[in-house]
């Protein structure tokens, strides 16, 4: 029995359900030749960073100011560079040559959480050829005199001012860390998002304990980390009006099962893949048809959202109920 | 034919625009002020742009200029247009190939920004003496007078030697023409084209070597034919003048612009006429136009081609009514009838002037670019009026020796009132310089204006003053020297105000922009007796604004460029205000367009800020100010340093005579302890409750501005409140105190002893024992601190344990508050070769930064001990400086054997005992030294009782008894390129030196130019799409002698291992090479954490750290840091030099760093090996045998 893995995520037709997110692999066509080879529906490109951007630009411009015009002998210490491709520039060269490569949707991200250039940006990738955008907000509410309700309203000014700059497909990604997610996400629906992207995974400082220093520390996800966006997709499915895709914690087919029967419209996968090869698409796709067979799923679309709280049999178990549940028939286990 | 522009451009870039059109290939090197032109070249070409043949010239830098020339004249032997630029002692290496390159008749052009030859003192400056030198070699000499000259005579030149085929030398003056920015026609490549005859191309090439047609040139001759030989090329000579002529005229057809071999301007009476070339033509063309409307008989021959002279066209081109000419010269030869253009008029009227020979007279003028102004022009047609005028004479000096010197009337002005004339004062750091670059070029560029600005920079690196001089005209401007009356004076900098007599050069009403922190109510306060009274006096304009404030508030830090420019244009009027904002803002985008949207933005945000900040203040009638102007040296010391050095410090050198200079070039040691630049805005104040006493804040400090001593308890009698003292940690002083104290007034605020500082609070991890904090808030107790600090006795050298860190920076640093930059990463290993050994190190110094930081006048850093001892340092060339100390070594030898046998002599009237206690003495340690000391000292008092000729001579020599430790300083530049071949000669020699290579991995002092150090995939000037190659591994060749020393240390990473090295270095009794990695800001790095990025480089194995002891058995090579951990990328990315590379050309770096990756993995693998070998029996024999040399 041959079952349908067609999908459409933010109006996009998707092959099948398999995006591979934004990570530092889909940065080189090569790597997304053979992502497509072994079935990805569409690839997000590395973030370009607000400030990686700024960054970048003032550390530069201090580097060739730095010293000159101050020693008859050395007025400069650098040649002028006859071509400078800064960062934003690369970045659009990757988009236009990943659409020339394959032929999966490519979607381009912005990792920023001001207004800033963004909205200008968002033109350029669009005219780079991006099929969509996904807009990654990465705000830690560090100032104390900003109110969760201020912070909110930055996210959607900025959501509302990249869609109106836009007229490709527009995702947001976001965190968890909201006092009512669902509402936020809501809101962020309304002021212009066609999809939203549960979850963003921060990067968290750590401590150096030899040298006393903050060190920001990189770990890849792992299954477990599925569960709280599996929550949030499930208790978003059909009450909010943009696509939804579940990142973070699919390591294998039945994360990506789970997912959809959440309610996802596509199930993104990077860590894995580092940990696993790129190959490992093939096999999810190949596990998640087997499994719909086994099940006598048909397709996917019948698949998505069979066990979201407005569809599962048990809607209480996403929200308090299922908390009582495993405290009452924890066991344990053996350490 | 495309239309002509208007370009604002200075003369090197003038000239090589044309030189890049006309030459396939350039061999080309680094050398102030030509190096621009070669810079200009290799960016072109690695743009692709195309010379007029169609094809990118191939660019090349050589090892050195005589590399250079050979490469052009095998370049110009196999057939290509090949030209190079150059300079001073640059010019002087090219000779012997300029000689074989004219007398094989090929047609070349080599273009000099003429510069003073380095004779009692280097000097950057311009002058004539490196092009006049070459005067035998047969070249023809095609001098330019302007910019626009510069790109026209080169073009000319090139169409002339084409012609010919004599080479031509294509000159213009160093720095006042290669580096004024003038709005010029520009030539289109269609006039080149035009110009270029493509059958004397290929004329050209057809006589090039080819197998297919084979010929032989280079042969050697006897007496027999070699001197009918030399005479046959005549005929091409006599023809040159007449070819010039043709190319000039044909040149005129094009463009307009006619020039002669000589051009006379000025009365078609004149009874005086003076004769120039170059820019002092421009100044004396000022000055005839000026006196001739006014009725004076005065005029100028300006000399165009001055090889091969044209006698008979000189003639015809002065008035038959001259009675007297003076002859200019920019160059001095001691001990000629004259200087050589006056020779060549005298014995051109000689042969030619058809009646009574008129009178003439000769005169040096601006030497090493000193000031020529029209007041000095008329005080020479002064002297030429008189009835018997001085012969010979100088002019814009006071010569009260051999009285030579003409007086001027330094008030003589020819400036003209509808010129704007704008002098703006400003610091290096704070982008004046840049911002009024840009003016120039919106005003010339964008009005009909005509546009010239010429920047003067001070002698240091770090906290440098720039002067800027703009001329805004409606008439060309042809007058080259400085703004003499200014009607805008701007001062970029509020503490300039204390230390700079601006307004002097203020005329009557003119405008005073001040940025100061100070509003306009309060700013009149601030300013000392001396500039409110001219203020006063003058009825100057003043206007205040916040320049800091409004770029802090655009996010721009210190750079307050844009809003003094904003602020300059508003206030001067030269375009309206809103056409100079959108010029202002089009230039901002087009300067700083590539470096993306929130630099332009911010630059945006300056400008609109700076408006609303600029504010008029109401200036009283009457001075109220308390306090004076503080110029010049502070503190006691002898006259000659407070009133030659401190004059020039107080920017008076200029006014000084004759009679206070030196005749030889030797100055006093220890004058930077004077000068108390205090150029820092925040200091390092130190925590003496955490602090470690490690001394690495110490070691790391580039400026030796924060010092530690130990002292015992009653040291501490009389120290001023706040003095921080606390217990000395460590076993070997016991009960005594201890201090870190800075110099808040030498210190340049770089942060590197904060950022080497391993002390942190554990309260708060931030806080350190050494904390940058603002200067203001600690100078006053800081200066007086510091004051008491070094009044405490340093600790007996025989007593510390100098092999540690700690240790050795007890000692006190010889080397002290140079000029070099902030965060520097030569001068800490400088600072501590000093303490170790310097005061009995002779230095010598290739040219360079350490030259330049080390005896750059007014003020020198090396110093001496409190008994007078110090290192003695002396700089001969760039490209000779292993032989220069090599031949220190062979006087000291030799004298050490002539005293030896002069002790033995009179052991009998000496006593054998001290005799041998001398001899014997090896003075390896600190102990043994002052051993011998007192020894010698004893041998004085001894001999001062002898009368004896050999006691007398033993006392002369007796300071030899004292084992002198000589140093080879220099940078890669000199080490792995010019200066190899002698660098490696010494190697093998297997002397006594120790040789230190600074190794920045590039020309820093010249900007950053590319040298055979600079790493794989690195972008530098001259390696612009980054090096190819990668870096030579110096040490291996100096290793494969076997006798020599090698050490490659990384005080950043491994201070230990430097301090040991270096110490094992000096005591090894042969050659030593020492390869210090120097963090340098041609890296394009945050110099505050310079020594944490040598700790990466060493990490990744980019340097890895290791010594060579030939006297190490069994296994001499010792691999010293840890193996490769990290990628050398990750390292190189937080370097402009190669990050430049990654954005302008992805692939291209991605290759390179991966290369550089595998040489990083190569070097480690051999270095590996050589730490495993064993050196073989040969050793034993040749170490006895080296001993009995000792």
């Amino acid at each position: 029995m041959s079952v349908d893995l067609r999908t459409k995520y933010l109006g996009l037709e998707l092959k099948n359900p398999l995006v591979v997110a934004a990570c530092p692999l889909t940065q080189s066509i090569d790597n997304l030749k053979r992502l497509e080879e072994h079935g990805a529906a569409a690839a997000v490109l590395p973030s370009l960073f607000e400030e990686q951007i700024t960054h970048e630009e003032v550390e530069f411009s201090r580097a060739q100011d730095f010293g000159t015009e101050s020693f008859a002998e050395s007025l400069t210490y650098f040649p002028e560079p006859a071509e400078y491709r800064a960062t934003p520039d690369i970045y659009l060269d990757t988009i236009r040559d990943a659409k020339k490569a394959v032929s999966m949707p490519i979607i381009g991200s912005l990792n920023g959480v001001s207004r800033g250039g963004w909205t200008e940006y968002a033109r350029r990738i669009e005219e780079a050829g991006a099929d969509a955008l996904e807009l990654n907000i990465y705000l830690i509410a560090a100032d104390m005199n900003l109110s969760g309700a201020q912070i909110e309203e930055k996210y959607l000014e900025l959501v509302a001012a990249v869609k109106q700059s836009l007229s490709i497909p527009l995702a947001v990604k976001v965190g968890p860390y909201f006092s009512s997610p669902g509402h936020m996400a809501t809101r962020i629906a309304e002021a212009g998002a066609d999809g939203l992207v549960l979850f963003n995974r921060f990067l968290q400082p750590d401590i150096d304990l030899d040298e006393l220093r903050i060190s920001p520390k990189l770990k890849l996800s792992n299954p477990y980390e599925l569960l709280l966006p599996l929550r949030w997709v499930a208790i978003l499915h059909g009450r909010v009006g943009a696509s939804l895709a579940l990142t973070s914690g699919i390591h294998s087919e039945t994360g990506l099962i789970k997912a959809l029967l959440a309610g996802a419209d596509a199930g993104m996968v990077a860590s894995v893949l580092y940990q696993e090869g790129l190959e490992k698409v093939a096999a999810i796709l190949a596990g998640l048809a087997e499994w719909m067979r086994e099940k006598e799923y048909l397709s996917v679309e019948q698949l998505k959202g069979s066990m979201s709280q407005e569809n599962c049999p048990d809607p209480a178990a996403f929200e308090r109920g299922n908390y009582m549940k495993a405290l009452t028939t924890f066991a344990g286990e053996p350490i | 034919m495309a239309e002509r522009r208007f370009v604002t451009i200075d003369g090197n870039e003038a000239t090589s625009s044309i030189a890049h059109l006309c030459n396939e290939v350039m061999a080309i090197y680094p050398i102030t002020p030509s190096s621009g032109m070669g810079e200009l070249t290799d960016a072109w070409a690695a743009a692709g742009k195309k010379n007029i043949f169609g094809t990118i010239p191939h660019i090349v830098e050589m090892q050195s200029e005589a590399g250079a020339a050979g490469a052009v004249h095998g370049s110009l032997q196999a057939g290509a247009l090949t030209c190079t630029f150059t300079a001073s002692q640059g010019l002087l290496l090219m000779i012997p190939n300029m000689f074989k390159i004219a007398g094989e008749l090929t047609s070349t052009v080599f273009h000099v920004s003429a510069r003073t030859v380095a004779t009692h003192a280097l000097s950057i400056f311009g002058d004539h003496s490196d092009i006049m030198a070459c005067r035998s070699t047969g070249w023809a000499f095609l001098a330019a007078d302007s910019v626009q000259e510069a790109q026209d005579m080169s073009l000319l030149a090139y169409a002339a030697t084409l012609e010919s085929r004599v080479p031509f030398l294509h000159y213009f003056d160093g720095f006042r023409t290669s580096h004024e920015v003038n709005k010029i026609e520009e030539l289109t490549a269609d006039d080149v084209k035009a110009m270029i005859d493509m059958q004397l191309v290929e004329a050209h090439r057809d006589r090039a070597l080819n197998p297919d047609r084979p010929k032989l040139r280079g042969t050697a001759q006897n007496p027999d034919v070699f001197f009918q030989a030399r005479e046959a090329c005549n005929p091409f000579y006599d023809r040159v003048p007449a070819v010039v002529e043709g190319v000039m005229d044909k040149f005129a057809a094009i463009t307009g612009r006619q020039y002669h071999l000589f051009d006379y301007v000025g009365a078609a009476d004149a009874e005086q006429v003076i004769v120039s070339m170059c820019s002092g033509s421009g100044v004396a063309e000022e000055a005839v136009d000026y006196l001739t409307a006014r009725g004076a008989k005065v005029g100028l021959v300006k000399v165009r081609l001055y090889r091969p002279f044209s006698s008979q066209a000189f003639v015809d081109a002065l008035p038959k009514t001259v009675k007297t000419l003076a002859v200019l010269d920019r160059t001095k030869e001691p001990g000629a009838l004259g200087e050589p253009l006056y020779l060549d008029v005298v014995a051109a009227l000689a042969e030619n002037w058809p009646d009574a020979l008129p009178r003439v007279i000769g005169g040096r003028y601006g030497l090493s670019s000193k000031e020529f102004t029209p007041a000095m022009v008329k005080a020479v047609f002064d002297e030429a009026a008189k009835e018997t005028p001085r012969k010979h004479f100088s002019v814009g000096i006071k010569d009260d020796v051999t009285n030579l010197s003409l007086p001027y009337d330094p008030s003589f002005s020819t400036e003209a009132d509808d010129v704007v004339r704008a002098v703006f004062y400003g610091l290096g750091s704070d982008g004046t310089v840049g911002a009024n670059k840009n003016s120039v070029k919106i005003v010339g560029e964008n009005t009909p204006l005509y546009a010239q600005g010429y920047f003067v920079y001070d002698s240091k690196k770090a906290g440098s003053v720039t002067v800027s001089h703009l001329r805004f005209s409606p008439r060309p401007i042809k007058g080259s020297y400085l703004v003499s009356k200014a009607n805008f004076v701007a001062c970029h900098q509020s503490v300039f105000v204390e230390k700079l007599d601006m307004l002097s050069i203020a005329e009557q009403g003119a405008t005073f922009l001040l940025n100061s922190p100070f509003g306009p109510d309060e700013v009149w306060d601030s300013l000392p007796i001396e500039t409110q009274q001219q203020i006063v006096d003058k009825q100057l304009k003043l206007y205040v604004v916040d320049a800091y404030r409004v770029a802090r508030d655009a996010q721009m830090g210190v750079r307050i460029n844009t809003v003094m420019q904003t602020c300059f244009f508003k206030l001067a009027n030269v375009l309206p205000e809103d056409e100079a904002i959108a010029r202002i803002k089009d230039t901002i985008t087009k300067t700083y367009g590539k470096r993306g949207e929130t630099i332009l933005k911010r630059n945006f945000a300056a400008v609109d800020g700076a408006l609303s900040a600029l504010h008029k203040v109401e200036v009283p009638s009457e001075v109220t100010s308390k306090y004076h102007l503080t110029a010049g040296f502070q503190g006691e010391a002898e006259p000659f340093v407070l009133n030659v050095l401190g004059e020039i410090m107080a920017g008076n050198g200029d006014r000084l005579p004759v009679s206070a200079m030196p005749v030889d070039g030797t100055f006093p040691t220890g004058t930077t302890q004077y000068e108390k630049r205090s150029v820092a805005l925040d200091i390092p104040i130190w925590d003496a409750e955490i602090c470690i006493q490690c001394g690495l804040c110490s070691l790391g400090c580039p400026h030796a501005a924060i010092r530690m001593k130990a002292y015992p308890p009653e040291a501490l009698e009389g120290a001023p409140d706040g003095f921080v003292a606390v217990d000395w940690k460590g076993k070997e002083y016991p009960g005594w105190k201890m201090t870190v104290q800075v110099a808040p007034e030498d210190c340049t605020g770089c942060g590197l002893c904060v950022d080497v500082c391993p002390a942190k609070s554990r309260e708060a991890a931030k806080h350190r024992a050494i904390n940058m904090q603002p200067k203001l808030d600690h100078l006053e107790k800081e200066r007086a601190n510091y004051k008491f600090f070094l009044s405490i006795p340093d600790v007996d050298r025989a007593t510390v344990k100098a092999d540690t860190v700690k240790g050795s920076q007890l000692l006190l640093p010889l080397f002290e508050y140079s000029g070099a930059c902030a965060g520097c990463g030569e001068t800490p290993y400088l600072k501590l070769i000093t303490q170790f050994f310097g005061d009995r190190m002779l230095a010598c110094n290739a040219t360079g930064c350490s030259s330049i930081y080390g005896g750059n006048l007014p003020s020198t850093p090396y110093c001496k001990n409190a008994t007078g001892q110090g290192p003695s340092w002396s700089n001969s060339l760039f490209e000779d400086n292993a032989e220069f100390g090599f031949g220190y070594r062979l006087a000291i030898d030799q004298q050490i054997e002539y005293t030896g046998g002069l002790l033995k002599k009179l052991a009998g009237a000496l006593g054998d005992d001290l005799v041998s206690a001398l001899l014997a003495n090896k003075q390896e340690t600190e102990e043994e030294i002052a051993r011998q000391r007192q020894a010698v000292a004893e041998l004085r008092d001894k001999l001062a009782g002898i009368d004896d000729p050999a006691a007398k001579a033993l006392l002369a020599s007796a300071d030899f008894l004292i084992r002198r430790s000589v140093w080879i300083i220099g940078g890669d530049g000199w080490a792995y390129d010019i200066g190899y071949g002698g660098l490696d000669h010494v190697f093998a020699c297997g002397r006594d030196v120790n040789i230190l290579v600074l190794d920045t991995e590039v020309y820093s002092n010249t900007g950053g130019q590319a040298s055979k150090a600079t790493p794989r995939g690195a972008v530098a000037k001259f390696a612009a799409g980054g090096k190819p190659s990668g870096k030579k591994d110096l040490g291996m060749m100096a290793m494969s002698y076997g006798n020599v020393f090698v050490g490659q240390i990384s005080l950043g990473a491994n201070p230990l291992h430097a301090i040991r090295t270096i110490r094992a270095a000096e005591a090894y009794r042969g050659t030593s090479l020492i390869i210090a990695y120097a963090h340098c800001i041609g890296h394009g790095i945050n110099m505050t954490t310079g020594m944490s990025l040598q700790k990466e480089a060493v990490a990744c194995g980019y340097w890895p750290l290791y010594h060579f002891d030939p006297n190490a058995q069994p296994r001499p090579f010792s691999l010293d840091s840890k193996p490769p951990k990290g990628a050398f990328k990750d390292f190189a990315m937080q370097q402009a030099r190669f990050a430049m590379l990654a954005r302008a050309k992805p692939e291209d770096s991605e290759r390179l760093l991966r290369l550089g990756q595998d040489d990083i993995n190569r070097r480690w693998n051999l270095y590996e090996q050589l730490a495993a070998t064993t050196r073989g029996a040969g050793n034993g024999e040749e170490k006895q045998e080296k001993e009995v040399q000792a």
